[in-house]
C-alpha cells in the first residue's frame, strides 16, 4: 500500500482547528441550553408536576411531547415559537457535535485517503438528513 | 494517510492508561451510545407521525424504551456529560491541566452517586416497581 506523509498540522484557522473549537463550545451551549429548560420548566410548576426523570427529558430537548405524559395541567406555555427555537438550536449542536465525535472515533481507525474522504461525505450527508426530519419532528409536535 | 501504529488489538487493550485512558474510553463508548440513541429516537418520532410507518416507529420506540437500554444510554449520557465538562474546562484553560488527576477523581465523585441513584430507580422500575 502506498502511503502519504501525513501532512503537518497548519497553524492559525483551518477546519480541524475550528471543529475541536467547535466541540468544546457546543458542549457548552448544551449545558446552558439545558440548565435554561430546566430553569423555565421549574418556573412552568414542574416541582409539582413532574417527576425528576420527565425533568430531564425535557431539559435534553424542549419539546411538548416530552411533557405530555406528566401532570402538568395546561401545556400551551410548553409549545411555540421560542421552545420551537431551543429545540432546533439543541438539534444543532447535538447533531453536529455528536456526528463530528462520530467521524473522529472512525478516523482513529482507518488510514486509506478515499475511505475517510467517502465518509466524511456519508456523514455530512447523514447529518443533513437526520436535521431537517429531526426539524420537522419539532416544528410539527 | 500514512498512519501505520504497529499496534495489534490485544496489545492495545493491555495499554496501562490508568484513569486518564478509561475516562477516554468511556467517553468514546457513551459517544457513540448517545449518536446512537438519538439517532433512533429522532428516526422513530418521524415514523410515528406517519401513517406508514408508524408500526416501525413504536418498535424502535420499544428498543430505547426498554429499562435494559436506559441503563446503558443513562451511563453513556451522565458520563459523557460530566467528563466532557472537565474536558471543556482543562481544554479552554490550559493552566489547570496540571490538576488532571484531581479533577478525575472529582468527576467519579459527581458521576458514582448520581448514577447509582438513578440505577436504582431504573432497576426498581424495570423489575415492577
Amino acid at each position: 500500500m502506498k502511503t502519504n506523509p501525513r501532512t503537518a498540522p497548519q497553524r492559525g484557522f483551518h477546519f480541524d482547528y475550528l471543529m475541536w473549537l467547535f466541540t468544546r463550545l457546543s458542549a457548552l451551549a448544551m449545558y446552558l441550553l439545558a440548565i435554561a429548560a430546566i430553569l423555565a420548566a421549574l418556573l412552568m410548576s414542574a416541582r409539582q408536576n413532574m417527576t425528576v426523570a420527565d425533568l430531564m427529558r425535557w431539559a435534553f430537548m424542549p419539546n411538548p411531547n416530552h411533557v405530555a405524559n406528566t401532570n402538568i395541567p395546561d401545556i400551551e406555555a410548553w409549545k411555540g415559537i421560542f421552545w420551537q427555537v431551543m429545540g432546533i438550536l439543541m438539534l444543532f449542536f447535538a447533531g453536529a457535535h455528536g456526528l463530528h465525535g462520530l467521524l473522529n472515533v472512525l478516523e482513529d481507525y482507518i488510514s486509506r485517503t478515499w475511505v475517510r474522504n467517502f465518509l466524511r461525505g456519508l456523514v455530512l450527508l447523514v447529518w443533513v438528513f437526520m436535521s431537517a426530519i429531526g426539524i420537522y419532528v419539532i416544528l410539527t409536535s | 494517510m500514512g498512519l501505520k501504529r504497529n499496534v495489534g488489538l490485544m496489545e492495545g487493550l493491555r495499554y496501562q492508561g490508568k484513569g486518564p485512558m478509561l475516562t477516554y474510553i468511556l467517553h468514546r463508548i457513551g459517544g457513540l451510545g448517545i449518536v446512537l440513541f438519538v439517532a433512533l429516537h429522532i428516526l422513530a418520532s418521524f415514523l410515528s407521525n406517519q401513517a406508514w410507518g408508524t408500526s416501525a416507529g413504536i418498535f424502535i420506540n420499544a428498543i430505547y424504551e426498554h429499562w435494559l437500554f436506559q441503563i446503558f444510554i443513562f451511563f453513556c449520557a451522565l458520563f459523557h456529560a460530566i467528563n466532557g465538562l472537565r474536558i471543556v474546562i482543562l481544554d479552554l484553560w490550559p493552566v489547570l491541566i496540571e490538576y488532571q488527576r484531581e479533577a478525575i477523581w472529582l468527576e467519579w465523585f459527581v458521576f458514582l452517586p448520581i448514577y447509582g441513584i438513578a440505577l436504582i430507580v431504573i432497576i426498581r422500575g424495570g423489575l415492577g416497581g
